[in-house]
């Protein structure tokens, strides 16, 4: 319990004072997963699109496909892509282990099928209700998706919350690809677990706070930008 | 150019293995107003899709004057529910002006102000009446100048008032020269619009002819009943 009130006297010190080390590492995390969360959603809100209104052989098959993809283990994607970018692998090349791009790639596996999974849910149902006046109106597949994405934009908006709520959290792929180096690929969580190994738990419950606060903060300005309950009846 | 005659000849619908409707043989020509009448479920929503393209032809077969992709943009069809996108009650009447990628030359302005919607114009569609939904649906449908119009029962729901008004609309539409084919179940409606009776029991026309023939004088005993307004299976 003691540890507990010392991590939130921790965090509204660190915060108050904003902190270098704080502000630095926090604005990394949001940078890593604010861009991760775009290009993900640049790849799944069209694929979820495309997987509503589009019947095709092995559809049902893809479907299930993306919904086990999303409980994706992050530390296999993160060893997978760790493979993929080390000096030996195929991408080692372009020399991206260990920097805040590798990160994002990283996130970027592991949130897309999440993404493209809730934006399928979410659009199956409009299609079902637009799908007669959409065929009608003799429409063709890519603006029967483009009508979809944008009537559809709300619960886009939540299937992308959903994954920046994931992407902000992650640790284990972001350690084996990012390194955890300070000043350079340290973000919230890693830093919560090299504290938390180190055993200066006050300031790891501190960093979490703050990282819990942070989420929060995200999701209520997307909320307030988007007016997702002013405007419900729409 | 024409789309006009729409000919039907065995036509059927089908979904898995049950014959939705047909086979059907009928011509729509153009300049008519075709009432389609039968009991609910007698088929009168298939016909109709299977017509608009909505049903694939499973037997027989449905042909329009001119290519198919040239029919399917000169027709329109108003849906018993009507179907509303999320958006204002102005970017709905103007969606098929969009995706044809044609300028608004005020047509969305003259049917706003036709249906009694001008002031609505920015509100969220799915806000409004049904009677008024249905207008909008209706005003959609006309925007691109139809030659060929389906209506599914337009005024299923709808109270007197707003029944009273799509009912005019529709008379101008047709005067104007748009051909049109509507579901009803409504025989007072069918007096008032139709010029051409269809009636249809279970999947099947059982007949068809001017709509005055049809009402004073019917062939069936099941055309009769339903004249009469008993009850039809």
């Amino acid at each position: 319990m003691t540890e507990i009130w010392d991590g939130i006297t921790q965090a509204f010190f660190l915060v108050v004072s904003f902190d270098p080390d704080l502000v630095s590492i926090t604005g990394r995390s949001l940078r890593v997963t604010v861009t991760a969360v775009l290009i993900a959603s640049l790849i799944a809100l069209p694929f979820g699109a495309w997987l509503a209104v589009r019947r095709f052989r092995f559809r049902r098959w893809a479907i299930a496909l993306l919904n086990a993809l999303m409980g994706l283990p992050p530390v296999v994607v993160g060893l997978i892509v760790y493979l993929l970018l080390s000096r030996s692998g195929p991408f080692g090349v372009l020399d991206l282990l260990f920097t805040p791009t590798a990160m994002i790639i990283a996130q970027v596996v592991i949130i897309t099928p999440l993404i493209a999974s809730i934006a399928h849910q979410a659009l199956r149902e409009l299609w079902a209700e637009y799908h007669d006046l959409l065929i009608s109106l003799n429409t063709t597949k890519w603006q029967r998706m483009q009508i979809l994405l944008w009537d559809g934009r709300r619960a886009l908006i939540t299937a992308a919350l959903a994954g920046f709520g994931r992407a902000i959290g992650e640790v284990g792929a972001i350690m084996i690809v990012g390194g955890n180096i300070d000043n350079v690929t340290r973000v919230l969580t890693t830093a919560i677990a090299l504290e938390t190994g180190r055993g200066d738990f006050a300031l790891a419950l501190g960093l979490g706070f703050v990282l819990i606060g942070l989420s929060i903060t995200v999701n209520l300005i997307i909320h307030g930008l988007s007016r997702t309950e002013q405007e419900g009846r729409w | 150019m024409d789309i006009l005659p729409l000919t039907l000849s065995g036509t059927t619908a089908r979904r898995k293995s049950k014959t939705l409707v047909g086979p059907i043989d009928l011509t729509i020509t153009k300049g008519d107003f075709v009432m389609v009448m039968g009991p609910n479920g007698s088929g009168k929503t298939s016909l109709l899709r299977l017509m608009h393209g909505l049903e694939r032809v499973r037997g027989g077969a449905a042909k329009f004057a001119v290519d198919d992709s040239l029919a399917q943009s000169k027709q329109s069809f108003v849906f018993q529910s009507p179907t509303l996108l999320r958006r204002t009650v102005r970017e709905n009447v103007a969606l098929p002006l969009k995706l044809r990628k044609q300028p608004d030359t005020n047509q969305v302005d003259i049917w706003l102000e036709r249906i009694g919607l001008t002031a609505a114009a920015d509100q969220p569609a799915r806000s409004l009446s049904g009677g008024e939904k249905q207008k909008l649906a209706l005003a959609r449908a006309m925007i691109t100048d139809p030659q060929l119009l389906f209506l599914d029962e337009p005024s299923a729901s709808l109270d007197g008032q707003s029944t009273r008004e799509i009912e005019a609309i529709l008379t101008q539409v047709h005067a104007n020269g748009t051909t049109v084919v509507m579901a009803t179940h409504d025989m007072g409606q069918a007096r008032r619009l139709g010029q051409t009776a269809v009636f249809i029991v279970q999947g099947e026309i059982l007949e068809h002819g001017p709509m005055p023939d049809f009402l004073d004088h019917p062939k069936s005993a099941r055309a009769g009943a339903f004249i009469a307004g008993d009850i039809v299976e």
